[in-house]
């Protein structure tokens, strides 16, 4: 049977060039990169050529680059670092309702810690009002968080008018870039962004690496103590092998941005156009057209999204849902409940997310194979009858 | 994640649908959870001599609702309310734990409908 990946933005296949730049750091070029001598030379070097080829992607100085194991960490060393540095100036955080666990977490642990956290409501398309967060703002704010874009929507927020509000009410800005990077253009020249967390097996890299970017004076108290890694910011001996895969992915993502995003969107469209014109009750999720290129949720009335999953799985295709029944607990989709829908319709979800070697093929297959499946839940579900 | 036994019931659901004119209905379960089950069942002589269901829900609703079917098919009443929860998923060879509290309906709705099929008795 044929496999069939469309749940890029849950991970991403590691490319071939990137694999490749990696192997010399797995076996012949295994120095500290904090060493003097010969062993640890080109391993620094190969760091600091990997920052360089991050710094490409996001239009940032190398300076302002921190190296971290995963976003989630990224996530937490921004959101915690700033507000244990800022906490004389003020307890007030405001985020969204919509993001993702590791600042939701994150806020919440704060908030046990004598923070109080804002939580910014979204719109049935998932857009945020921008008046709400004005007026949200107080002199005690230090921190706003808001998502660049949303992992299971695909929804991209207006991180630019955002950051022209936090400058001008003195705030600082962290946005969780892990979704947009690679997925649309990004330039930290001309966004006023403090802090951004990136990823980089989302944007086909390995796991276990990613980076956090701190604007030059954004003063952050670090999440891991330890040596005089990262400029005193982040202390670890640098996974370095995992360091130079994430740098080739990004000088690939940022060389084939344009031609990727061309395809992606027209894969996305034909994905969406033919489910809608062969199933009936159905809903695409999230604005659309302020959104990522390779997202699409779905959802389908009466039925539930595991099972719909289970059914594509064996086909042998890999997608993912919204259903509390795929992320172990009782409560569906806190994304897709905040955009007001009803728990049934957040239940029968599924995210497409598409990625650099899906086909036409691919998504013709797809919607060959998926209305039988709807139609055969459908008429099992308690829920469907009558509504024909 | 699910054992062959769920998998299978879940890809080929036994006695999918509703009798007409049952004897007793159960539904049990809501939207907010993710599942909501339907069983119908006839009854002849203190016996069910048929059982169907539909169900709105993951892959574990849907193979223990195929699967309580199966158990209760042919048996005395007194019998059928013996059948629990756990008997049900220990008859698929277990369910996720996770499982075990959200979508591990189908003895419930068994029972629900047991429980119409008295009220209903008592009326006549």
């Amino acid at each position: 049977m044929k496999k069939i990946y469309f749940d890029h933005n849950a991970t991403t296949p590691v490319i071939e060039d990137v694999f490749e730049a990696m192997v010399p750091y797995l076996k012949e070029q295994w120095g500290n990169p904090s060493s003097i001598h010969w062993a640890g030379r080109g391993t620094k070097k190969a760091v600091e050529d990997a920052r360089e080829q991050v710094c490409g992607l996001l239009g940032c100085t190398p300076i302002e680059l921190i190296f971290t194991s995963s976003g989630t960490e990224g996530d937490n060393h921004a959101i915690k670092g700033l507000a244990y540095a800022r906490k004389d100036k003020g307890n007030h955080i405001i985020t969204t309702k919509v993001e993702h666990p590791a600042v939701l977490n994150t806020c919440k642990h704060l908030a046990k810690d004598g923070f109080e956290i804002t939580y910014l409501d979204v719109d049935k398309e998932g857009l945020l009002d921008l008046e709400a967060l004005k007026n949200a703002i107080t002199p005690k704010t230090i921190l706003i968080s808001v998502m660049y874009a949303n992992n299971e929507t695909g929804v991209v927020f207006p991180i630019n008018e955002i950051g022209e509000i936090a400058k001008e009410r003195g705030v600082t800005f962290h946005t969780d870039a892990v979704q947009a990077a690679g997925k649309t253009p990004i330039d930290l020249k001309t966004l006023n962004v403090d802090l951004m967390t990136i990823s980089g097996h989302k944007l086909y890299g390995p796991k276990g690496v990613a980076a956090l970017y701190a604007r030059r004076g954004v003063r952050l108290i670090p999440l891991i103590h330890g040596g005089h890694h990262e400029r005193n910011r982040r202390g670890g001996t640098e996974n370095v092998a995992g360091i130079v895969g994430f740098g080739k992915a990004a000088e690939i993502a940022m060389r084939d941005m344009d031609a990727e995003l061309a395809h992606l969107a027209s894969l996305r469209d034909r994905l969406e156009k033919g489910m809608k014109e062969r199933i009936d009750h159905i809903h695409v999720n999230g604005s659309p057209d302020k959104r990522l290129a390779n997202t699409s949720n779905i959802s389908f009335e009466f039925v539930e999204g595991e099972s719909l999953l289970l059914n594509l799985d064996m086909k042998g295709i890999a997608a993912s849902s919204g259903s509390a029944c795929t992320s172990g607990s009782l409560e569906p989709s806190h994304v897709l409940v905040s955009m007001g829908m009803s728990h049934e319709l957040s239940h029968g979800s599924v995210r497409f997310s598409l990625g650099r070697s899906n086909t036409i093929e691919e998504i013709d297959y797809l919607i060959d194979i998926m209305p039988p499946i709807v139609e055969r839940m459908r008429s099992m579900s308690p829920l469907y009858a009558g509504a024909k | 994640m699910y054992s062959e036994k769920v998998m299978d019931h879940f890809s080929n659901p036994r006695n999918v649908g509703e009798i007409e004119n049952a004897s007793g209905t159960g539904m049990v379960g809501n939207p907010a959870c993710g599942d909501i089950m339907k069983l119908t069942i006839k009854i002849e002589e203190g016996v069910i001599t048929d059982v169907k269901f539909k169900t709105f829900g993951c892959g574990a609703a849907i193979a223990t609702s195929s699967m309580v079917t199966e158990l209760v098919k042919g048996k005395g009443l007194d019998e059928a309310e013996q059948i629990s929860n756990q008997s049900v998923a220990d008859a698929l060879d277990g369910l996720p734990p996770v499982k075990m509290h959200c979508s591990n309906l189908a003895a419930d709705a068994l029972h629900a409908a047991i429980e119409d099929y008295r009220k209903k008795e008592l009326e006549k």
